[in-house]
């Protein structure tokens, strides 16, 4: 799930305020919806301050995880295959290990392992989850709704080739495509291919045209999108 | 506590996946139980979800392979390259050798 | 007698990718931060796998008709139920509570709206 991701922890600057430890709760305010309040808006709020009530996480503690989750963005992901891109022995290394290479780069990506997925000329990967919707979170943030959609979940790994196509990407016939499930405690993340046409260009012009799309594998880089 | 077998798989050997079909917690897709493919390499070696799903702790802990589908041999009339493949996490106990193929 | 559960759908049909996004609701976002909470080992309420489990056996129906953080946080619900973490008394009590809060808030916000498009 999910986006699930995940068997996660809470990142290095969370306090732990787990039990009543004698101060007064700070109540957590939670932003005003915009629209009706339905069950389970009301289910939500009622589970998160039962368990403030009840010491099993502080509101303090979900205030700090809301703020972590806001800060995972597909910019981190980027970030890394720009420096691949310009840095070969740090290319190899984020194929070897992207936890290791991404603490390199002080990105913070929790404890779910993540693994990079390299294009190849005449190779290109792409990443689904068909039981639910596993995605590299920690490092791209949320995933998009098409990826949690049965359309995606269900034809992807069938007709990829007609799927990149409503893309919008066309994947040459003699290019040997991959498509991976995240069925199991793996996460996976797509390093496509520096384009040609960015010779010369900083990590951070790089980094620019890599979109989550690309990190998933439904879209190439351009140098145009820049 | 539960010990931990060795992988029973090694990169290279042709495996079918199991056609079970029990309800329940499974993280092996139906799309590829009973078919044959190839493993590409032990991926990891973790708790079993099947467990962890209901309250237990996921002992013993289980190999889990990448194993690689040829699309061709998943579904029938596939437009694409032929070298096109899915690649699945695959636990242990999901998967035996295939016919004629190692172990 | 091969028989595939509802929420694994790889290689079904389906119509063309809707290819769209969301902001999400504020409550969507306190879903999965209360589930990273819940499910981290040093708390171990629920795992991940509970979750999912949970989202499973929404069945069918339920599994199409509610959004992503829906199924979650009925799940997450229903698990802590399960586990007697919470009790179904108190949670009913609380999210008539809850409901009332969040009415009289919004209720709030828009006669401030109303107030200051009158001004």
């Amino acid at each position: 799930m999910s986006e699930h991701d995940d068997h996660t922890h809470d990142h290095k600057h969370d306090h732990g305020h787990d039990h009543d430890n004698g101060h007064a709760p700070h109540p957590f305010q939670p932003d005003i919806e915009d629209g009706p309040i339905t069950e389970y808006m009301v289910l939500t709020r009622a589970i998160g301050e039962l368990m403030v009530e009840k010491g099993v996480f502080a509101a303090e503690d979900l205030r700090e995880k809301l703020e972590y989750m806001q800060s995972r963005k597909p910019a981190l992901g980027a970030r890394l295959i720009a420096r691949a891109w310009t840095d070969p022995a740090f290319a190899a290394r984020l194929e070897r290990d992207a936890m290791a290479a991404a603490q390199e780069l002080d990105i913070d990506v929790g404890v779910v392992e993540i693994r990079a997925l390299p294009d190849r000329p005449g190779l290109h990967n792409v990443i689904v989850c068909t039981l639910c919707s596993c995605y590299p979170v920690m490092l791209l943030g949320n995933s998009p709704d098409w990826y949690k959609s049965r359309e995606y979940r269900s034809r992807v790994v069938r007709e990829p080739r007609a799927v990149l196509a409503e893309f919008g990407t066309e994947i040459p016939a003699e290019t040997e495509l991959r498509i991976h499930d995240s069925t199991a405690e793996l996460r996976y993340f797509v390093i496509p291919e520096r384009p040609a046409g960015t010779e010369g260009w900083s990590e951070e012009r790089l980094a620019d045209i890599v979109t989550r799309d690309c990190m998933i594998g439904t879209a190439l880089p351009k140098p145009g999108a820049a | 506590m539960a010990t931990e077998t060795p992988p029973r798989f090694a990169p290279g050997d042709r495996v079918r996946v199991r056609a079970a079909f029990p309800p329940g917690h499974i993280r092996t897709p139906f799309f590829v139980r009973g078919r044959e493919g190839r493993v590409e390499a032990l991926a990891a070696i973790h708790p079993n979800p099947e467990g962890l799903a209901y309250g237990g702790d996921g002992t013993p802990r289980r190999p889990v392979y990448r194993v690689a589908f040829r699309q061709a041999d998943l579904w029938e009339d596939y437009a694409g390259a032929p070298g096109d493949a899915t690649v699945v996490d695959i636990f242990e106990h999901w998967l035996e050798p295939a016919e004629g193929g190692a172990p | 007698m091969a028989k595939r559960r509802h929420h694994d759908m790889g290689g079904l049909d389906a119509g063309p990718v809707e290819i769209s996004d969301h902001d999400h609701a504020p409550w969507e976002k306190q879903v999965n931060a209360m589930l990273r909470l819940l499910a981290d080992p040093k708390r171990g309420v629920m795992t991940v796998d509970e979750l999912r489990r949970g989202i499973e056996d929404l069945g069918p129906g339920v599994y199409d008709e509610l959004s992503y953080y829906e199924r979650w946080i009925s799940s997450i619900g229903n698990i802590l139920l399960e586990k007697g973490v919470i009790e179904v008394d108190e949670l009913g009590r609380k999210m008539t509570e809850v409901e009332a809060r969040m009415r009289a808030a919004q209720d709030e916000t828009s006669k401030a709206a109303a107030g200051k498009a009158g001004a």
